[in-house]
C-alpha cells in the first residue's frame, strides 16, 4: 500500500466515514473508494453490498480477483433514559460491538451503581448530545417515556440521520408524540422513521426481553438490504 | 461496521513516517472455520514488532518472517495456510480451516 493511500484511509476512518480498499491481489494494484464515490464506481453493486454487511471479501470482477476491504466506523448506540430496559440493553449492545452511551438528566437513574462500565451522561439532551458526534452509524433509542427528555433527543436524531431511531411507547403514546414533534418542526418523514412501538414483535414482556427485541430490530436495520429492511420495520 | 481492532493502521502510518520499513498482512479469503475473518490484519515493522492478528496466533510467526522479506523486496505476496497444506508451510491452523493472507509493503 502506498503511504498516501494509508494516510487517506486513516483520515476517513478518523472522520467516521466508511471507505473500501480495493486490491488486485495478483498485481498488488490498489485504490481507495470513499463512501461518497461508491455510487459512481464501476463496482458499485459489490461495494454497496459489502459495506452494508460490514464484511470484507474477495470478488471476481472483469476477469480479475479483487479483495474488497471494508472499513466502516464502529457503530454507536445512544440510549436516552437510564431506565430498567437500558440496564439490559446497554450490556447487550456492547456484546454486539457497539460503543454505548447512556443519557439521563435524572441523577437517581443515571447512577454508576445501576450502569457499571457504561459511559453515563447525567445531563439534558440539549447539553449531552451535541458533543457526541451522533451520526449515520448511530442507533438512537429513546426510553424515558418523558416528552421533556425524549422529544428534544429525537429531534437531534432526525437531524443526524441515525440508521436506527426507536422510541418507547404504545401506538397511542406515539401518535401524541408525533403531534408534539410536528409542532416543533419535525416532518412526517422524520416521524415515520421512528420505530414505535419499539422492538421486533416477539411478545417481549420483561425489560431484558424488550432489550432483545430492540437489539434485533436495530440489527435488522443495520444488516438487511433496503427492501427487506422495510418489511422488517 | 463493528470494527473493534486496535488502531493498527494508524500505527503503520506512524511507523512509516518515522522511517521504518513496514508491511501489512491481511486475511483476504477463508475456507472452513477460520479464526479471524477476511479483512483482519497485522502490521509489522523492520524491528520485527507487530500488532494485530490474522489467526488465533497459529500462523503469525510465519507471516512475520514472510513480511520481513516483503519489506526488503517490496514485492507483495500471497500466503496460504491450512491443515492440508503441510508441503508448502510448516505451520497450520489447528481449527481445520484455510486462510489466504496478502502481504504488502507500505511504500
Amino acid at each position: 500500500m502506498k503511504l498516501e493511500t494509508l494516510r487517506e484511509l486513516n483520515a476517513e476512518r478518523a472522520a467516521r466515514r466508511p471507505a473500501i480498499l480495493v486490491t488486485d491481489t495478483e498485481s498488488g494494484e490498489q485504490r481507495l473508494v470513499k463512501a461518497k464515490d461508491i455510487a459512481g464506481d464501476p463496482l458499485r453493486a459489490e461495494l454497496e453490498k459489502q459495506l452494508r454487511m460490514g464484511k470484507s471479501a474477495s470478488v471476481q470482477a472483469g476477469g480479475r480477483r479483487l479483495f474488497l476491504n471494508v472499513y466502516a466506523p464502529t457503530a454507536k448506540m445512544v440510549i436516552v433514559g437510564a431506565v430498567h430496559i437500558s440496564q439490559a440493553l446497554a450490556p447487550l449492545a456492547r456484546s454486539l460491538g457497539y460503543d454505548v452511551i447512556v443519557i439521563d438528566p435524572r441523577t437517581a437513574f443515571a447512577s454508576p451503581e445501576r450502569f457499571p462500565d457504561v459511559p453515563l451522561i447525567a445531563e439534558w439532551p440539549d447539553v449531552a448530545l451535541p458533543p457526541l458526534n451522533v451520526d449515520r452509524y448511530t442507533a438512537f433509542v429513546a426510553l424515558t417515556h418523558d416528552p421533556k427528555i425524549d422529544d428534544p433527543a429525537l429531534l437531534h436524531a432526525f437531524a443526524r440521520d441515525c440508521f436506527y431511531i426507536g422510541a418507547l411507547g404504545s401506538r397511542k403514546t406515539h401518535a401524541k408524540r408525533g403531534d408534539r414533534l410536528r409542532a416543533q418542526g419535525a416532518k412526517d418523514g422524520d416521524i415515520a422513521r421512528i420505530h414505535a412501538p419499539i422492538g421486533l414483535p416477539i411478545g417481549a414482556v420483561s425489560p431484558s426481553e424488550i432489550a432483545v427485541a430492540i437489539m434485533a430490530e436495530v440489527t435488522a436495520q443495520l444488516r438487511l438490504p433496503p427492501k427487506e429492511r422495510e418489511q422488517a420495520a | 461496521m463493528l470494527d473493534r481492532d486496535e488502531d493498527i493502521l494508524k500505527a503503520a502510518e506512524d511507523w512509516r513516517k518515522a522511517g521504518h520499513g513496514v508491511a501489512l498482512a491481511t486475511v483476504v479469503e477463508t475456507w472452513g472455520s477460520a479464526p479471524r475473518p477476511a479483512g483482519s490484519s497485522l502490521v509489522i515493522n523492520d524491528d520485527g514488532t507487530f500488532l494485530g492478528s490474522v489467526s488465533g496466533g497459529c500462523v503469525e510467526g510465519a507471516v512475520v518472517t514472510e513480511a520481513m522479506d516483503v519489506i526488503e523486496t517490496g514485492k507483495p505476496r500471497m500466503l496460504e495456510f491450512g491443515v492440508a497444506d503441510e508441503t508448502a508451510w510448516n505451520v497450520g491452523l489447528s481449527c481445520g480451516g484455510t486462510i489466504r493472507v496478502f502481504v504488502e509493503k507500505v511504500a
